[in-house]
C-alpha cells in the first residue's frame, strides 16, 4: 500500500480531532485541575447543607483545598454527613471550623475551612466536630421578621419608662 | 364514492404496512453491515479513503460554524446574564450549551446535511449505473466493500468533528465575551473549569456523537443501498437521508439527554 496525500490530510484531520478532545477535558473541564490520586477523606455532620451539591469545592481562606464526594442523610442524628476529600498536600488541625457557604449572593455553595490551633491533626476518615450550617433565605427572613416584632414590642416598653 | 373510501382506506394501510417492511429491511441491513464490517476493518486504507471524504472535507463547515454558534453564544449569554450582574458566568454557559447539546447536534445536523447526503448519492449512483451488480458479478459484497467502509468513516469522524466544533464555538465564546466586550479572562476560564465535569459533561457528550454518527451514517448508506436506480430515486433518497438524520437525530437527543442529565450536580 502506498502512501497518499489522503493519508496526510485524514491523520491531520483525526489528530486535530483528539486535540480539540484533549483540549476539551483539560482546559474546559476539571480533569486537569483535579486529581483523586493522593487525597484523604474527611466527614462532617451539618444541621442543614442548603443546596450544597456533590463535587462542590472545599476551600480555606479561598483556595479550593478539595471537593465534596457524597453528601447522606444520617438516621442516627437526622442530619446530613458531607464525605469530601481533601487534596494530601493540605493538613488541617483537629479544631478545624468547616462551615457552609456562598460564594457571591446568588452564587454556588461551597465549604470553607478555618484552621483551628490544636497540635493534632485531621486523619483520613475524621469527622470534624465543629460544622456551621448554610444560611437558609427563608428562616433568616422568618428570623428578621420575628426580631422586627419583638424588637417593636421593646420599644413601646421603653417609651413607658 | 364508497369506493374511492376504500382505495382511501387501503392507501393508508398499505403504507403503514410499506414503512414497517421499510423498517425491517433497514435493520436486517445495518446488521448485515456490521457482520462483513471485518474485511473493511482489516482493509484499513478503504477507511481512510472515507474518512477523507467524509471528516476531512465537512472540517471547513463544522469549523466555521462552530466558531459563529460559538459567537452568538457569547453575546447571547452576555446579554441575558448581564442584566443578574453574573456576566463572568458567560463561559460557563457557553462550554455547557455547547459540550451538552449544541456541540453534538449541530454538528450531526451539518454531518447529516455534508456527509450523510454526499454517502446515499453516491452509492445510489452506483446502484443506477449497475456497479453495485457489476461488483457482485465478481463475486465482490457490495456491503463489505462499498457500504462497511463508509458506515465505520462516518462513525469514527462524527465525534472528532463534534469535538472540534465545541473547542471552536468555545474559542468564538472567549473571542466574544474576553476580547470583544472586556468580560475578566481569568472568570471567564475559572467559571467554566469549575463548572464542567469531564465524566458528566464532556463523556456524555461524546456518547451522544457516537450514537449520532451510528444513526446518521446507517440512514445514510440504507437509503443510498435502497434508492431506485433512476436519477429521480437517487434525489429523493438524498432528500430522505437529510430529513431522516435530522429527526432521527433530534429524537435521539432527547431520549438520550433524559437518560444522561437529571438535574443532578
Amino acid at each position: 500500500m502506498q502512501r497518499t496525500t489522503m493519508d496526510l490530510w485524514v491523520g491531520l484531520f483525526v489528530m486535530a480531532g483528539v486535540g480539540a478532545l484533549l483540549v476539551l477535558a483539560l482546559k474546559v473541564g476539571n480533569l486537569g485541575t483535579y486529581s483523586a490520586a493522593d487525597s484523604y477523606t474527611l466527614t462532617g455532620n451539618f444541621e442543614n447543607i442548603g443546596g450544597l451539591k456533590v463535587r462542590a469545592p472545599v476551600k480555606s481562606a479561598g483556595v479550593v483545598v478539595g471537593r465534596v464526594t457524597d453528601i447522606q442523610f444520617s438516621t442516627e442524628t437526622y442530619d446530613a454527613l458531607v464525605i469530601m476529600s481533601i487534596d494530601s498536600r493540605y493538613q488541617f488541625p483537629k479544631d478545624t471550623f468547616a462551615s457552609i457557604l456562598t460564594s457571591g449572593l446568588i452564587g454556588e455553595q461551597y465549604i470553607g475551612l478555618a484552621a483551628g490551633g490544636d497540635d493534632a491533626m485531621l486523619k483520613s476518615g475524621d469527622k470534624m466536630m465543629k460544622t456551621n450550617s448554610a444560611l437558609v433565605l427563608e428562616e433568616m427572613i422568618g428570623r428578621f421578621l420575628f426580631n422586627k416584632a419583638s424588637e417593636g414590642d421593646g420599644n413601646e416598653d421603653a417609651q413607658k419608662n | 364514492m364508497p369506493r374511492r373510501i376504500v382505495t382511501g382506506i387501503q392507501g393508508i394501510g398499505h403504507r403503514v404496512i410499506d414503512s414497517v417492511w421499510r423498517l425491517g429491511y433497514a435493520s436486517r441491513f445495518f446488521l448485515l453491515t456490521l457482520l462483513k464490517s471485518g474485511t473493511s476493518l482489516r482493509r484499513f486504507g478503504l477507511i481512510i479513503r472515507e474518512l477523507y471524504f467524509t471528516g476531512v472535507l465537512s472540517l471547513i463547515i463544522i469549523i466555521v460554524s462552530g466558531l459563529f454558534v460559538g459567537m452568538v453564544l457569547g453575546l447571547q449569554g452576555y446579554e441575558t446574564l448581564q442584566r443578574y450582574g453574573a456576566e463572568s458566568a458567560v463561559g460557563t454557559m457557553v462550554a455547557l450549551s455547547l459540550l451538552r447539546e449544541l456541540g453534538p447536534v449541530v454538528a450531526a445536523l451539518l454531518f447529516a446535511s455534508r456527509a450523510g447526503s454526499a454517502i446515499t448519492a453516491e452509492i445510489g449512483l452506483m446502484k443506477a449505473t449497475e456497479q453495485l451488480a457489476a461488483m457482485e458479478m465478481m463475486a465482490v459484497d457490495p456491503i463489505a466493500r462499498v457500504v462497511a467502509p463508509r458506515f465505520w468513516a462516518g462513525v469514527i469522524s462524527m465525534p472528532l468533528l463534534a469535538a472540534l466544533f465545541s473547542a471552536i464555538g468555545i474559542f468564538g465564546g472567549y473571542l466574544v465575551a474576553v476580547i470583544l466586550i472586556g468580560v475578566d479572562e481569568g472568570s471567564f476560564w475559572s467559571q467554566m473549569q469549575g463548572a464542567v465535569d469531564f465524566r458528566y459533561d464532556i463523556v456524555n457528550g461524546v456518547i451522544k456523537t457516537f450514537v449520532f454518527g451510528i444513526a446518521i451514517t446507517a440512514i445514510a448508506v440504507f437509503e443510498g443501498y435502497d434508492a431506485s436506480p433512476t436519477a429521480e430515486g437517487v434525489s429523493g433518497a438524498t432528500t430522505r437521508t437529510v430529513v431522516t438524520s435530522a429527526l432521527a437525530i433530534l429524537g435521539l437527543d432527547f431520549i438520550l439527554t433524559s437518560f444522561m442529565f437529571r438535574g443532578m450536580g
